[in-house]
This record gives structure tokens, C-alpha cells and sequence, in this order.
């Protein structure tokens, strides 16, 4: 795939050198007034000398003082100050012109919602089958309430592991959100409850983009990054990699982590947009855990690295 | 569920109701009705229109719509110039309305801005406009309230000048183009605020990359990079909008007749709330006589771009005994605007094909240099989003680039009709047929920035919306003004100012071509001068939902102190 990609980029660059500017010589179709122009003669001589670069340069005529009109430059004048009133209060009943004027200028700020089920899926995996979600829901605009939730299980074992997240998320720039609130662990594991600090948003490159370090009321401090990437192959064919790396600052014995990098997830999945809403997907994903945490799952008998067909809906309303 | 429930289900009964009338009511005015008749409409010095809670047939489906006298559009105002007019509007709906006469020079106070220029009009009661027609030439008219221009409250103004017709002709039509969706406008608003690009389905693909389509890679990981998408041309596109002429779709045909030899002139109004159109009679040449209603020496070309707010008369002169195709095709390519220009009723010309939808480029992100394009890709030492380009503008979430390079385009076609192989038309043909009413230098200039984050569907001037800046731009009355807007998006904007008409400073100096909506291209900057007449003015794009957002400004014209009153 990523030699593919590069023998693609091998093969593009030539066409970039025909890429140049197609305005290059200021070719303008409809420059020609063809002969419907009756006393177009002094307008012409000026449309000749016209400053195709823009009103940067002074116009020709400017130079011996017979600039007319808006050949002119403007001047240095200075701007009258705003005055404080409604003129409109001169014609209307100003109780009237008040309303009206909140309504314009302070129109009710409707509270924008989504829910996003981003993964929504079956986990066909040696053994046992399984299940996972992952979802967001907010309210707002720029500032944002945010609930976020997430987990896995077997159909077998059970519900493995789950969270659920509650933050308030502030709009840093175009791009970018803050996220603070907190975290509770669900399922059979220890329910640990968690202060949650992170940022969301779109990177350079169009990635998708997640960070977040928790700390728990048990004094553990852990954090995770994720990062998806969508690649349309077609207008509704997408394919999506998605890296999750799970970090921790000490063992936590009981919940199966150990200190430093302790999970990575990788995840591809190709969905179909049936509508914007609803894109059913297949893919597969795995999890490799490490260190540490791959000597718990050791000792537990359980798998350190899993793999996963996966089936499911991205789905959000 | 960005508007109040109630609303939506106040609007489903009104579309309810309309689907009622269907059998017996007419979607149209008489002067849209599928074969013209001529114009009969609205004269005179009385009149009176209703807007109410309708429908408008689309294709067999019925869209829920705000109508005028039961129309979508609204009836054809034909008045002379030097008239007076009392225009009565009685309000059935059930929230506040209120009409803008677009291009119109009138008393501030008769202007139609609720809380700008008067209270609105109030559920279920009446306002009487009443002002002297000083212009002669093509107009419209249009809710200034919500969202109602989106579902159709809209008309064409037509104005006969008291002297003489500079640009003679044996017949006309009125060709009002729109857009009309059927889905609520709210709705749309919302999807575009959860997910910019919902209604974006020309984006570039991996199957068009090894196809040899569109950009090559380099250059979508230099865009990429930037987080920008060359193909978003149109917020909403024909997945959502039927595009419409005189509230005909495509398949309804509606026919403009002619004799051959004939001069007709075709007064075209951009009546769309968030489309602009590339319009053009394939195998008719067009003589542009008029821009927004102000007479321009006659320019030959086979196409132009009319953005929303705008309007151009053209005169065509067909002299087969055949059909033509009058094609407004949408900026993006995603769907066209069809009507017939035909010498009987019945015929149908084929239309052309949809163009390839075309990709923003350099330029329109204000880096375009030449070479600059291949070899400074990485675009080293430059960035897209410096305040330092623009000390006003306040750097927020809601500005997602400052250009860094601004450039006068107004010679250029405007967005994807760089290459065609024909005559468009661009703002430096029109030259103004009478000299300029007033030729004083602008005593001073303002800069206004066009600004915008598509990601967080937010659109500003100066990086503030109405709203958070609050202030009016002060301006003395009777003082000319430079105005020079700014592009710090990579969208087109059309910017209207209520109540005047300015001068574009395209280098025809004294006989400047006089506008009220000005499209403001990606990377482009626009300066026009303007003589201010006393009031508050609405200053606004004229993509609606842009306005709705925040792209818009009160002008504030007043006398100083020790100015005769």
C-alpha cells in the first residue's frame, strides 16, 4: 500500500510542472467589447493603460493629475466616531426597533447536537467473538458538553471493560478543542473514577485526532492518543486506519497495566456511506499488548496480541 | 434541532395546506407560468402582497415553502420610474416578516432590516412601505427575516426608466434564478454545522488519483497539509437544492418565447439562497446592457457567473427558427438551472452536459506568484493564518486563514471559468454608460475582511460576528468612501450593501460601473467607492446562511456636528 503510494507520487510529479498558473498571461475572454461599443475610444485608451496587477499602482492618468473618479487614491481621512443611538427610533416606536434590534444583533444561539457512533461492531476473533463501541455525543458550539463512551466483551466472558467519559470541550482555534471532565470505568474490573484532560481535533494532513492523560482517584496517572485517517476511494467507499497507543506511568496490577507503553490498537476498516449517517463497515483490528501489560495477560492465559475480522455501523443523528 | 421544534412543525402544516391547493393552485405567478405570456403582474401605486405558509411543486414532490401572494417567486413588480409606490405587506404566518427592496435607493427607515431599519412585521398583522421609485432598471425583493428567503420569499422588480431605453429591445423575459430545497433550512444549517462537508459528493478520491484525476498527489498532501479541500465550491449543492427558473425545475421547461430576429432582453436575477450560477444560451452570443440594474455599455460574451444579490440584463438576438437552452449551471458543477428560450411553445433544446467540477487552486488561497505555484509548495516563510496580514481581525476558532497576499481579481471570470474557450464576462468589461454621479476621491478607505472557519461552519467580517463586534462602521453622510473587502476565505462571497449603489474601482474612472452586490473571490480583494446616504444599512454576503451566521455589518451614515441638517 505505502510503496503503491509512492510509485503514485513518482508518477504525479511531472504532472505538477503543468500545474502552473493558467491566468499566467492575464488572458481575459471577455475583455473584447467587440463592435457594440459606440464612444468607447477614450475608454479604451484607458482599458490599454489599465494596471493588470491591480489598484496598487497609481493609474497612468494620475501621474499628470487628470485621475478621474475612482482612479483616484483614497485619502488619509479619519472615520467619525459610532454614535450611540438607533435612527431608526425616529421613524418607529422605539420599544419595537429595540426588540427588533436584540432579536437581529442577539438571535437565540441554537445549541447544535450530534451522536456518533464511531465504531459500532462485531469482533470475530480466535476463540471468542466479541463486541465493541465507541461513541461521542455533544452539545453545543464552541463550548461544548461532551459524553463519550467506549468498550469491549465477549459474547462468552461477558463485558470486559467500558468507560464512560463526561467533559466540557472549549474551541482553541479552527481546529482544535480542549476537553476536561471526568472518567468511570465500567464493568467486572475496579471501577476507578478519573479527572480527564485532553484536546480533540483535526491535524495537518486531515488526520482525526485524540490525546488525553487521566488521573485516577487512586492516584494513577495514564493517558492514550489515537489518530484515524479517512481515505475516500470513492465519493462513498471509505477506507479508514485508525492507531490507538494506551501509555502508563506505573503498573496497575488489578486492571491488567503495566508502566510505559502498554497497548497499541490498529485498526482498518473500509465502510460505504449509504448516507451521510449510516456507513456500514468490515475490517480488521488488532491490539498488541506490551511490556508489562503483556506479562499480566501472560500470566493470566490470555492472548497478548489479538486479532479481530470485524463488522459494524458508523452511524451518527 | 437548531430551531425550535415548534417551528418545524408549524411548517409542516403549512406545507400540509399547500399540498391541499395543488389541484387547484398554481405554483407560479402567471408571468412563470411554464410557456411566458408576457409579463402580467403587479403595477401601479397600490399594492398589496401576502406572504404565507405554502408549497412548491418540485418535480411531483411538494416542498414546503413561504410564499408571496401564493407564489414562489413572488409576483413581478413592475413599476416606473419617478412613481410613487405604497406597498402594503399583510403577514399570515405566524412569526415576524419583513421585505428588502434589494438595489432599491429609498429612505433608510423603508429599507425592510427588522431592528436595522425598522421593527419587522409582526405575526398576522400589516406594514405599509411607502417611497418614490427614483431607478429604472432590474431588481428583486426579499425577506430579511430567518430563514424565510431559503423557502422561497422572494420576487423580481422590474422598473421601466421615465426617459428613454439606452438598450432597445422587441420583447423581454424575466429569468429569476433560485435554489429550493426540500428539506427545512434549519436542518440544512445543522448537518452543515456537525458536518461541513455533507453536501459535498465531488471530493477527490483515491480512485480519481490512479485514474489521473484532479490534483496530483504532491499537491493534495500540500493541501492536506493546510487542512483545506480544493472541491468545497458550494456549501449546499444538488444533493440537497433543486436549482430553479422562475420556480421551475429542469423537467418542467420553462419556455421563453421569441420570433426569430428579435431583440430580447432577459433580466436575470440571482434570487438562490446559497448558489451561484454560471449562466450561459449556448449558440447565442450575450450583450450584457445592464449590471444590477444600472445601465453598462454593451459587452458581448457567451457566459458569465451571477452570484446571489446579483443581476444582469442581457439582450440576445436568436435568428434560427430553433430552440435554445438557457443553463444556469451551479459553481460546482453538481447541477444546473434549465429553462427554453424557443419561437413556440413545446420545444426543448438539448441541454449540455454538466462540466467537470473544478478544483480551487493557489490562487484562491491569495499564493498565486507565477512559479511559485510548483516550486513553492511547501510555501516556506508564508503562512496562511499570520494576524500580523490583518491587525483588525481577531484570530479565533473562527478564523481559519488570513490571506496572506490578497489580489485584485475583478479580471477574473470567477471560480472554474478560467479555461473555458469562450467569451466570459468579468467586472473590468463593465463600464458605466452614464458618467458617475459623483467623481470625488474617497476622503478614506475601510478595510473589511471577509472571514470564515468551514470547519466550524463560522463566517465573520473582521473575524467577529455581528453579534460579537455589536459597533456599526461609522461613516459621515455624504462622505466618499473607499471600501475594500478582503478574502481571508476560500469561498466566493457576494457582499451587498443595502441602500446605495458604488462605484468598482476597476480602472474606468468616471464612469465606473455602478453595483449593490459585489462577489468577493476566494484570495481576491474587491474596492469599490461609495457617496453615503444617511441611515443605518445592512451590510451583508448574500449567501444566507453566511449572513445568518455573522457575515454582516450595520453601516451607520450620519451628519457631524455642523453639518446642514
Amino acid at each position: 500500500m505505502r510503496r503503491a503510494l509512492v510509485l503514485l507520487a513518482l508518477a504525479a510529479s511531472p504532472t505538477l510542472a503543468q500545474s502552473a498558473d493558467p491566468h499566467a498571461g492575464h488572458h481575459m475572454p471577455g475583455m473584447d467589447h467587440g463592435a457594440e461599443s459606440t464612444e468607447a475610444d477614450k475608454d479604451d485608451a484607458d482599458m490599454a493603460g489599465m494596471d493588470m496587477f491591480g489598484l496598487d499602482q497609481p493609474q497612468q492618468s494620475e501621474a499628470d493629475g487628470s485621475a478621474r473618479g475612482t482612479d483616484q487614491p483614497a485619502g488619509k481621512a479619519k472615520a467619525p466616531p459610532v454614535i450611540h443611538d438607533r435612527i431608526g427610533d425616529r421613524y418607529w416606536d422605539p420599544a419595537a426597533m429595540a426588540r427588533a434590534a436584540e432579536a437581529e444583533m442577539h438571535p437565540p444561539r441554537p445549541a447544535y447536537a450530534k451522536l456518533t457512533f464511531d465504531l459500532a461492531e462485531w469482533r470475530a476473533q480466535r476463540g471468542r467473538n466479541g463486541y465493541a463501541w465507541e461513541a461521542e455525543g455533544w452539545i453545543g458550539d464552541l463550548d461544548r458538553v461532551i459524553l463519550k463512551s467506549r468498550g469491549e466483551g465477549t459474547f462468552a466472558g461477558g463485558f470486559a471493560h467500558g468507560e464512560l467519559d463526561l467533559l466540557y470541550g472549549k474551541a482553541l482555534d479552527p481546529w482544535w478543542n480542549l476537553q476536561a471532565g471526568l472518567r468511570q470505568d465500567l464493568g467486572p474490573g475496579p471501577q476507578r473514577s478519573w479527572a480527564a484532560i485532553g484536546i480533540e481535533g483535526r491535524a495537518p494532513y486531515q488526520f482525526e485526532v485524540q490525546a488525553a492523560a487521566f488521573v485516577s482517584d487512586k492516584g494513577d496517572i495514564t493517558a492514550r492518543a489515537e489518530a484515524a485517517y479517512d481515505q475516500r476511494i470513492t465519493q462513498r467507499l471509505i477506507l479508514q486506519p485508525r492507531l490507538g497507543l494506551e501509555l502508563s506511568a506505573q503498573d496497575m496490577p488489578l486492571q491488567q497495566i503495566g508502566a510505559g507503553l502498554s497497548e497499541i490498537e490498529f485498526g482498518l476498516r473500509l465502510r460505504r456511506e449509504v448516507v451521510r449517517e449510516l456507513a456500514p463497515y468490515l475490517g480488521v483490528n488488532w491490539t498488541w499488548k506490551l511490556g508489562q501489560s503483556a506479562a499480566y495477560a501472560r500470566a493470566a492465559g490470555e492472548a497478548v496480541t489479538e486479532r479481530s475480522v470485524v463488522a459494524g455501523v458508523r452511524f451518527w443523528f | 434541532m437548531t430551531f425550535p421544534e415548534l417551528t418545524r412543525r408549524r411548517v409542516l402544516q403549512g406545507a400540509g395546506l399547500g399540498l391541499g391547493a395543488l389541484a387547484v393552485q398554481p405554483w407560479q405567478p402567471a408571468w412563470a407560468q411554464p410557456v411566458s405570456a408576457g409579463l402580467p403582474t403587479l403595477s401601479g401605486e397600490d399594492i398589496t402582497l401576502r406572504i404565507a405558509r405554502g408549497a412548491l411543486g418540485l418535480d411531483g414532490k411538494a416542498a414546503r415553502a413561504v410564499t408571496i401572494n401564493g407564489t414562489v417567486p413572488g409576483p413581478l413588480l413592475r413599476l416606473r420610474q419617478g412613481q410613487k409606490l405604497r406597498l402594503t405587506v399583510d403577514n399570515a404566518l405566524n412569526e415576524d416578516t419583513s421585505l428588502h427592496w434589494h438595489g432599491l435607493l429609498l429612505p433608510f427607515q423603508m429599507d425592510g432590516v427588522p431592528g436595522v431599519s425598522f421593527p419587522g412585521i409582526r405575526a398576522g398583522s400589516r406594514f405599509t412601505y411607502e417611497f418614490a421609485i427614483e431607478q429604472a432598471g432590474t431588481y428583486w425583493y426579499h425577506s430579511h427575516s430567518g430563514l424565510q428567503e431559503m423557502m422561497g420569499v422572494y420576487g423580481p422588480i422590474v422598473i421601466d426608466p421615465a426617459g428613454a431605453e439606452p438598450a432597445p429591445f422587441d420583447r423581454e423575459h424575466v429569468v429569476v434564478l433560485s435554489d429550493h430545497s426540500l428539506v427545512h433550512p434549519a436542518r440544512i444549517l445543522r448537518n452543515l454545522k456537525v458536518e461541513p462537508g455533507y453536501y459535498n459528493h465531488q471530493r477527490q478520491t483515491l480512485g480519481g488519483l490512479l485514474a489521473g484525476k484532479d490534483q496530483p498527489l504532491a499537491e493534495r498532501m500540500a493541501w492536506g497539509r493546510m487542512r483545506m479541500d480544493p472541491t468545497d465550491l458550494s456549501d449546499v449543492t444538488a444533493s440537497a437544492l433543486r436549482y430553479l427558473i422562475n420556480g421551475h425545475t429542469p423537467a418542467a421547461n420553462w419556455t421563453a418565447l421569441f420570433t426569430p430576429g428579435e431583440r430580447v432582453r432577459l433580466r436575470i436575477i440571482n434570487a438562490a439562497a446559497m448558489s451561484v450560477f454560471n449562466l450561459r444560451i449556448p449558440g447565442l452570443a450575450m450583450q450584457v446592457v445592464s449590471a444590477d440594474g444600472q445601465d453598462v455599455r454593451p459587452v458581448s460574451v457567451d457566459e458569465f457567473q451571477i452570484s446571489p444579490g446579483e443581476t444582469y440584463d442581457v439582450i440576445v438576438t436568436p435568428r434560427e427558427d430553433r430552440a435554445f437552452a438557457i443553463v444556469g449551471e451551479s459553481v460546482d458543477r453538481s447541477g444546473m438551472a434549465l429553462a427554453t428560450l424557443a419561437p413556440r411553445a413545446g420545444m426543448r433544446a438539448a441541454p449540455p452536459p454538466l462540466r467537470p467540477r473544478p478544483l480551487l487552486t493557489m490562487q484562491d488561497m491569495g499564493m498565486d506568484m507565477g512559479g511559485m505555484e510548483m516550486e513553492g509548495m511547501d510555501m516556506s516563510g508564508m503562512s496562511m493564518r499570520d494576524g500580523a496580514n490583518a491587525p483588525q481581525v481577531k484570530l479565533g476558532p473562527g478564523v481559519e486563514m488570513i490571506n496572506p497576499m490578497p489580489m485584485d481579481r475583478t479580471g477574473d471570470p470567477g471560480l472554474g471559468l478560467d479555461t473555458v474557450d469562450h467569451r466570459v464576462l468579468v467586472y473590468r468589461d463593465l463600464i458605466a454608460l452614464e458618467p458617475n454621479p459623483d467623481t470625488r476621491a474617497a476622503e478614506r478607505e475601510i478595510e473589511v475582511h471577509l472571514t470564515g472557519a468551514m470547519d466550524r461552519y463560522m463566517w465573520s467580517m473582521d473575524g467577529k460576528t455581528m453579534s460579537e463586534a455589536h459597533e456599526p462602521i461609522p461613516v459621515r453622510r455624504g462622505e466618499r468612501v473607499r471600501v475594500t473587502l478582503i478574502n481571508d476565505t476560500m469561498m466566493a462571497h457576494p457582499i451587498h450593501l443595502h441602500g446605495h449603489l458604488f462605484e468598482l474601482v476597476t480602472g474606468h474612472g468616471d464612469h465606473s460601473p455602478r453595483k449593490h452586490t459585489v462577489n468577493v473571490l476566494p484570495g481576491g480583494k474587491v474596492s469599490w467607492d461609495v457617496t453615503a446616504i444617511e441611515g443605518d444599512w445592512a451590510f451583508h454576503c448574500h449567501l444566507f446562511l453566511h449572513m445568518a451566521m455573522g457575515m454582516m455589518r450595520v453601516v451607520q451614515v450620519r451628519p457631524m456636528a455642523g453639518d446642514a441638517a
